[in-house]
């Protein structure tokens, strides 16, 4: 074996998975975890547990590994973070953990996001489950909204003892990893289901179908029901559209609500009720991770997709790991392209996309060089459905109905990026609704360091 | 589920040919809900997240009533209820409260109004009839249908109004006509004059009601129902052209100034997954809602 190269990981072929919504990756088997946890030279002063937002003691976990003990690996991991089989899969690690490991200078990193995966899955598989705490010092505290951010400031604070609420405005908890995260890339049942199940089992309560703002107030939890202080984890959820004209035509579709009705509501198993059009020529606009998702949905759905991106192939904003998938079903590319109209037939439906051929002119001010517009290059793609992959901001709901909490100009909760105290005592925020849409674990850390400012401050309270 | 409660169907009235009402426990959202705003009720483990108008609601009971119209497969399904059985989901409420009960006092009691309900729409008028006159304010009301089997509330909607029109398309009960000959002849024939009209029904009545008031230069308020995933403004689903501006009628909503909302894009898009059957039994109850024969009008 080569030290310098990760141990290759299983997937489905590309010609098979398209046609299905099981998992792409198919994870290590034993020997080849053992193997890959070998590759790390245990750094006395790991460089990678500084690049993960929660930081996981990962040599730790990959010493258990090395010993066989995966038992001992996850309690390892547990202690970081409740949603390791979620972020395993779903971790952009080239750019955390694994960008820093020292295995990387020469060579690939080690597989830190693959091993933490075969750790959790293990641990699932063998029904190895948290603990749920001794001590309750049943103080009343509200989480809302059940995404990462949300699930693991609750067990934290289950953890301290408290007697955790969370209040979820969808009827499945899980926030953008049951409603946006395809199946193929994060299976709900076998994956996501289960951590949420872990969450629970430290005594977390979760009330579905409450919408904070609409259903019940903040100002109401604490007044009214005993909720001595609170965590917003509301996300980023509000799509956004392009405001060309022909954007309300039949068959276009935000990303949110395509991947909504595939994921959420099950649209791709004909038993739920739920409908989703599939197209026969179909174009994702834009370049991120949701247009990826979006686009390898269209395509297990049955459409010819094309991704149409403003910049150049350097610039998607896309994990590498995305892209490579997305080209391997099959996708086509349409780079350096931006839509001016869709054009709509008599019905109302989508029957093209006007389009410009761009080029990348000068830096702007994040570096990136800015798409401008070529003369005369006007051109038209066939299609019979959008989707519209442009980003999505935090729903203004709730800073619209909370007294004194504060947000700043694009709808994001001001709060402090080490703690989550907002401008409101005894409420902490963090997560997408705090930074705008960002990361799994990202979310996850921001869940966690507001958990820890919260129960000091109702330690403080108590004095 | 909600871990916390189980949403029970207490009482089932069918009101007419395939229209139901139905209470359902939901305290949090019966406490919480005012006239012009919906629920989303999911039926079963496999159903979808169907939008209906809070009919009614009693907080102390904490139960709301839906009334529903029995068309496509999903409804349908909703129909198969019975008392004691429950929902797997109910969630609410939703959207902004009516205009109506955020506007002042003192500007609702000098405003004449009219509230113009069809068919099943008049499900959603009839909480804001109640509200108004559990407030204290008058209001008269055009309750405008297929045919005689298919007017429903009417002893309720009475009850609350100080004048109730019928109006039916064929004349089978009260006048013969469509909602706007009603219009029409409450203004022209009978010296009525209002400030303020809310018109609730399927969009080609709301479509043509506007159209109508717009000459007659009255504001109208309507409510709009497209198609919905979340209801909670995550998907977008539900977007709208009011004016120039795009609006999700779910949380900017569902209430919008009629003579605003471009009508043709949104009957457009409400079309987008209609089933055969829910297609046939639309035509039938908005197909021949809109004939503009002259007036035909009888009195009540
Ligand atoms: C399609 C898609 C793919 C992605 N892929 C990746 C990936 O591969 N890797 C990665 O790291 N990140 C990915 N992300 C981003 C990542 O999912 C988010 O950054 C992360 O989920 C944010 O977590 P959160 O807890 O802040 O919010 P969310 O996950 O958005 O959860 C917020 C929850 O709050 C609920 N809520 C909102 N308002 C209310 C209210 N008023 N009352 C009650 N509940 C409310 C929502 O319903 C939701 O369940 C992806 C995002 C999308 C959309
Ligand atoms: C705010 C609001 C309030 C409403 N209030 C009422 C009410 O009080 N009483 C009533 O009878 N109806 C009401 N509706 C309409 C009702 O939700 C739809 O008629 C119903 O969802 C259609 O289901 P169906 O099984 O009859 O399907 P069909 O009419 O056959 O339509 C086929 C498919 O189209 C989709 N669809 C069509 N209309 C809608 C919609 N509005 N939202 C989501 N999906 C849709 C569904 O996927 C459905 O399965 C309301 C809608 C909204 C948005
Ligand atoms: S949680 Fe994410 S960043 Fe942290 S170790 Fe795991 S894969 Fe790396
Ligand atoms: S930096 Fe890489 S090699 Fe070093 S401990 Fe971390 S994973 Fe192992
Ligand atoms: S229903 Fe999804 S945004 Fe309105």
């Amino acid at each position: 074996m080569d030290v310098l190269k990760k141990v290759p990981i299983k997937e489905q072929d590309p010609g098979v998975r398209v046609r299905n919504f099981d998992e792409v990756c198919l994870g290590y088997d034993i020997d080849e975890a053992v193997a890959e946890a070998t590759r790390c030279i245990q750094c006395k002063n790991p460089k990678c547990v500084k690049g993960c937002p929660v930081a996981i003691d990962i040599p730790g976990f990959i010493h258990e590994i090395v010993n066989k003990d995966i038992s001992k690996a996850f309690q390892v991991i547990n202690k970081y973070s409740a949603l390791p089989a979620i972020c395993g899969r779903v971790c952009p690690q080239e750019s955390q953990c694994e960008q820093v490991c020292i295995r990387g200078i020469k060579g690939d990193p080690v597989s830190i996001g693959k091993l933490e995966r075969y750790v959790a899955d293990w641990a699932r598989e063998n029904n190895i489950r948290p603990e749920a705490p001794s001590k309750k010092n049943g103080i009343k505290v509200a989480i809302i909204g059940s995404g990462p951010a949300g699930l693991t400031c609750a067990r934290e604070m289950a953890e301290l003892g408290y007697d955790v609420t969370i209040f979820e405005a969808l009827h499945e908890p899980g926030g953008v990893l049951v409603y946006g995260i395809p199946e193929f890339r994060l299976p709900k049942e076998a994956v996501v289901r289960p951590e949420i199940e872990n969450v629970k089992a430290m005594g977390v309560k979760i009330e579905t179908n409450v919408i904070v703002g609409k259903s019940v107030t903040i100002d109401e939890l604490m007044d009214e029901e005993d909720f001595k202080a609170v965590f917003i984890g509301t996300g980023a959820g509000l799509p956004n559209f392009m405001g060309i004209p022909g954007e309300n035509a039949n068959g276009v579709f935000s990303a949110n609500e395509y991947l909504t009705r595939s994921n959420l509501m099950k649209a791709f198993d004909d038993s739920y009720d739920t409908p989703i059009i599939t197209g026969d020529k179909l174009a994702v606009v834009g370049g991120g991770n949701v247009a990826m998702d979006a686009a390898r949905t269209a395509k297990r759905l049955g459409a010819d997709v094309t991704i149409v991106y403003r910049r150049s192939e350097a610039e998607l904003p896309a994990r590498t790991e995305e892209v490579h998938h997305a080209k391997e079903e099959g996708i086509h590319f349409q780079l350096l392209t931006n839509p001016k109209e869709i054009l709509v037939d008599e019905n109302g439906w989508v029957k093209g996309m006007r389009c410009v051929r761009m080029e990348l002119g000068e830096e702007d001010r994040s570096g990136r060089r800015r798409p401008v517009e070529i003369e005369n290059s006007k051109f038209i793609l066939e299609l019979d459905t959008v989707i519209m992959s442009l980003g999505t901001s935090p729903n203004p709901l709730i800073s619209s109905t909370t007294k004194g909490l504060k947000s700043n100009k694009y709808g994001c909760i001001v709060a402090d990026e080490a703690t989550g105290v907002t401008s409101r005592e005894g409420v902490f925020a963090g997560g997408d609704a705090v930074t705008g849409a960002a990361t799994v674990i990202l979310a996850m850390g921001a869940g966690k360091s507001a958990a820890e400012a919260m129960d000091k401050y109702l330690r403080d309270l108590q004095k | 589920m909600t871990d916390n409660h189980i949403h029970t169907i207490t009482k089932k009235v069918k009101l007419a040919d395939s229209i139901y009402l139905m209470d359902v426990k939901a305290p949090r959202v019966a406490a919480h809900c005012y006239p012009g705003q919906f629920i989303i009720l999911i039926a079963d483990e496999k159903g979808e997240r169907i939008p209906l108008t809070i009919c009614d609601y009693d907080r102390e009971e904490g139960t709301v009533t839906i009334v529903f119209q029995a068309l496509g497969g999903s409804t349908k399904l909703l129909a198969e209820y019975e008392v004691g059985e429950a929902f797997r989901d109910f969630t609410g409420p939703l959207g902004q409260r009516s205009e109506l009960v955020n506007m002042a006092s003192e500007e609702l009691s000098k405003m004449k109004i009219l509230f113009v309900a069809g068919g099943v729409g008049t499900a959603p008028v009839y909480p804001q009839m109640k509200w108004m006159k559990e407030n204290g304010y008058d209001a008269d009301c055009i309750i405008g249908a297929r045919n005689k089997e298919l007017i429903i509330l009417e002893d309720q909607m009475k009850e609350y109004a100080k004048n109730v029109f019928i109006t039916t398309d064929d004349g089978s009960y009260g006048m013969k006509g469509n909602v706007n000959e009603a219009i029409k002849h409450l203004i022209n024939e009978k010296k009525q004059h209002y400030d303020l009209i809310v018109a609730i029904g399927p969009m080609i009545m709301m479509k043509y009601v506007c159209i109508l008031t717009k000459e007659l230069g009255i504001r109208t308020i309507v409510s709009m129902n497209p198609i919905m995933v979340d209801g909670t403004g995550m998907c977008g689903a539900c977007r709208l052209t009011i004016g120039d501006e795009i609006k999700f009628a779910c949380v900017d909503g569902p209430e919008f100034d009629g003579h605003l909302v471009n009508f043709d894009e949104a009957m457009k898009r409400l079309s987008m997954y209609k089933t055969k059957e829910g297609k046939q039994k639309l035509r039938e109850r908005e197909g021949d809602t809109h004939h503009h024969k002259g007036c035909e009008c009888h009195n009540e």
